[in-house]
Order: structure tokens, then C-alpha cells, then sequence
């Protein structure tokens, strides 16, 4: 009598089950790791136009982030400046480097400088920069040592996630409001006293600012 | 199962050897799934517009020449101009109440947007002056000629707004407000080194001296 089912096909269903675990572990996984900004995002450096770098005039120079981004404080976009703020100094300073040359044409002709945008958040969130930064969020909580990047990347995830953490619980990342722009301020060397300082003043932050991190989805999403 | 187990290890391999791991810093610009989401057809500032509706695809646009914007202060008044109204002179007095926090304001925006050049104390020494701005930088004590102490109010704000000599226009960068602010800090800058020792509180004198 000959089988009607060969005698590996015993063990078949347990292969097909191993199979299929490991194959779904790994697709779970991969789309974990990969189909997040954490992946997606960060670490977004493209070229641009003119090779300026934030950490020669931030760190090196100390000039303040609201020198160029003038209008952080006040309105919900950061602004890049315009090209008459470089010419401020660059006027002097390099005048006639190659290296600026797009600058000076730029205030010259009013062409704007093609700069590559970097931090983007879907234009169906509804990012307001003035607020975040006038209630103690620092801009090196969502855009990493910007004052240490000769080129700048994108160092945060910024996708809702990095978003709500903050948001279901402000205190912890609160500042002094005068820390805003001094990127490599903390509480303390010590990480750990640093955390607690942070907790504490945070409350009183939230209190006295009365900070509303709203986690309504009407907050980000109008 | 042999033959499944190395395609699997195989396709692991392959993908995190193409795909590599997060935060890995790349020149490729981020996948979007759904761009028409992420990128939806509105202006946005300082974007490009891409719908072929003005020519230059700003979506940040100029004011039309001839035009005043509702905000945009158009008026002739010392706030607005730092001079009298109706004639070309420089008001005397900063037209706003001179109080601890205008001049906190103002010690903040001084730091900001002209300490750089002019340094924290104004003295003319600010960091630029070691890369190619030294004695274009004016020093706002000016010890010889006190030219910049004797000036009114209004013509330091008129300086700031618009600019003088090798330094450039800061009225599109800083607010009529905070101009004024930093015109109130930069008289106490000034103030701080043209005091007298009778000015000084008695019981401060001593440590003076030391």
C-alpha cells in the first residue's frame, strides 16, 4: 500500500509554523527598526548650497541662535535669515571668499539661497516654535548639539512619539528661560543630580508658565 | 528547512547590509510613504511653491512696492522713526518708560544682535573684530570724543534701524520695541563708565578701591 502522504510530511506542519515565525518576527522587526523616523529621519545630512557652519558661529564664535533665527521667539516657524543678515558681517569678514559667493549674490539680486530643508514635520502638524521656546524648550531638545554640527543633520526623531513624550510629561525638559540658546547647558555634570534638578524645577516651570502640552490630537493637528 | 534557514539568514544579511542601521548619517533625502500628505499644496514660508502661480515660486512674497501691510509701522511717530514728528530731528528721550525690565530686555537683545561686533561691555571688542572687523567696529564709550555719548536717544535707534557706515540695517531683524530696549541698555552701558565716585553708595566705595 503506498502512502498517501509521505512519511516527511510528518513534520512538515512544524516547519511551516517555524517557518512562519521566524519570517514574521523578522518583517515585524524589520518594519520596527526601519518604517520610523528613528530610521527614516535621523541622520539626514544633505549638501548644502553654501557650506556654513553652525558650529564655527555657534560654539566657536558664540554668536547667539537669535542673531540668525530672529524670529523663533514670535512666530511658529524658525526662520532662516535672510541674506542680509550675513552680510552684516560677511560685508568684512571673508568679503570676496568663494565660498560666499551665493550669499552675496543672493543680497544683491534678492535670489534666494536654494537651502536644503531639513527638520520637516508633515504639513498636516501643526508646529509652533514660538511657544515651545518662550516655555523653556530648548532648541537642542528637538534639534540635537546644533552648535556642534559643522554640517547639520537631523539628530531627532521628531515623529509623534518624540513628540508625546515630552508632551505627557514637560517638566522634566524645561530650562531656565535665559538656557534657551546655550545648547550645552544642563542642571548639573552629574547626570543623575542633573535629573532630579530637572524634575524639580520642571514642576515649578509648568506651574508658574502654566504649561499646557495639550496630548489632545487637536493640538498638533488642526 | 536547510535550504530556508540560509535564504532567511541570507535576506537578513542582505537587508541590514543595504539598509544599515538608524542614525547613520546619509545624503539621501527621507522616504516619504504618502508625500502628498507630508507635502500638501499650500504656501508655506520661505518654501518653494512649485504651482506656477508667480514666476519665482517664492512662497514667502514681498510686499508690493507702494503697499503697507496692516502690522507694518508706517507711522511718523518718535516710536516708529526715533525722530519729532513732522521734522527730521532725533528725539531726545527713549519714547518708552525706561523700567528694570526694558532694561533686561534690552541687556538680552544687546547680547544677541550686538554684542558680536561691539562686544558684551560695547566697547568695540566684540569677536568679529579678530576676523577682519577691527576698527570698523565702533566703541558705543568712546572715550576721545564721547560722539556716540552725546548723541539723543533717537539717533542710537536710528542707527540700529538703519544702519551706519560698514554696519548694516537692523530693522527687519530686531522689533521697534527691543530696538528701544537696547537703546535704554546701551545708555547704561555708557553710564557704567562715566560714574563718578560720589555717585557710588558709601558702604560700596571700599571694595571699589581694592
Amino acid at each position: 500500500m503506498s502512502d498517501t502522504f509521505p512519511k516527511w510530511t510528518n513534520k512538515l506542519p512544524a516547519k511551516v509554523m517555524v517557518g512562519a515565525i521566524l519570517v514574521g518576527t523578522a518583517l515585524t522587526g524589520g518594519f520596527w527598526y526601519y518604517f520610523t523616523p528613528k530610521y527614516v529621519r535621523v541622520g539626514y545630512q544633505p549638501i548644502q548650497p553654501v557650506a556654513f557652519s553652525h558650529a564655527i558661529h555657534a560654539d566657536q564664535l558664540g554668536v547667539d541662535c537669535r542673531y540668525c533665527h530672529n524670529g523663533v521667539e514670535k512666530s511658529w516657524f524658525s526662520n532662516i535669515p535672510a541674506a542680509s543678515t550675513c552680510m552684516n558681517c560677511h560685508a568684512q569678514v571673508l568679503a570676496t571668499d568663494p565660498k560666499l559667493a551665493l550669499v552675496r549674490e543672493s543680497f544683491k539680486t534678492g535670489k534666494p539661497i536654494p537651502w536644503v530643508q531639513i527638520h520637516k514635520v508633515p504639513d498636516y502638524v501643526f508646529f509652533n516654535h514660538s511657544v515651545h521656546v518662550n516655555r523653556g524648550v530648548s532648541c537642542v531638545h528637538c534639534h540635537g548639539p546644533v552648535n556642534k554640527m559643522d554640517e547639520i543633520y537631523h539628530a531627532k526623531p521628531l515623529g509623534m512619539t518624540f513628540c508625546l513624550e515630552c508632551h505627557r510629561d514637560p517638566g522634566k525638559n524645561l530650562r531656565p528661560l535665559d538656557k534657551i540658546t546655550d545648547l550645552d547647558w544642563s542642571y548639573s555634570q552629574d547626570a543623575v543630580k542633573a535629573a532630579t534638578m530637572a524634575k524639580s524645577a520642571g514642576e515649578k516651570y509648568v506651574h508658574d508658565m502654566k504649561v499646557n502640552a495639550s496630548q489632545n490630537c487637536s493640538a498638533c493637528h488642526r | 528547512m536547510r535550504y530556508f534557514l540560509l535564504i532567511f539568514v541570507l535576506a537578513i544579511a542582505t537587508v541590514l547590509g543595504t539598509a544599515g542601521y538608524r542614525g547613520t548619517l546619509t545624503r539621501k533625502s527621507p522616504l516619504e510613504l504618502f508625500p502628498d500628505m507630508k507635502r500638501q499644496a499650500k504656501l508655506r514660508p520661505q518654501s518653494e511653491t512649485h504651482n506656477l502661480f508667480w514666476e519665482d515660486n517664492r512662497g514667502s512674497r514681498l510686499p508690493i512696492s507702494g503697499t503697507v501691510s496692516r502690522n507694518s509701522p508706517y507711522e511718523d511717530t518718535p516710536l516708529n522713526t526715533g525722530r519729532i514728528t513732522g521734522t527730521t530731528n532725533f528725539v531726545e528721550l527713549n519714547p518708552l518708560p525706561v523700567t528694570r525690565e526694558l532694561l533686561e530686555r534690552g541687556r538680552e537683545r544687546f547680547q544677541i544682535s550686538c554684542s558680536p561686533c561691539h562686544g558684551a561691555q560695547g566697547d568695540g571688542k566684540g569677536i568679529t573684530t579678530q576676523y577682519g572687523m577691527a576698527g570698523v567696529v565702533a566703541d558705543l564709550h568712546d572715550a576721545k570724543t564721547k560722539k556716540i555719548v552725546q548723541q539723543p536717544d533717537g539717533e542710537i535707534f536710528n542707527t540700529i534701524s538703519n544702519g551706519k557706515n560698514t554696519m548694516g540695517a537692523y530693522a527687519p531683524n530686531i522689533a521697534i520695541e527691543d530696538r528701544w530696549a537696547i537703546v535704554a541698555y546701551v545708555r547704561a552701558l555708557q553710564l557704567s563708565r562715566l560714574a563718578n565716585v560720589d555717585e557710588i553708595p558709601a558702604d560700596k566705595r571700599a571694595a571699589l578701591k581694592k
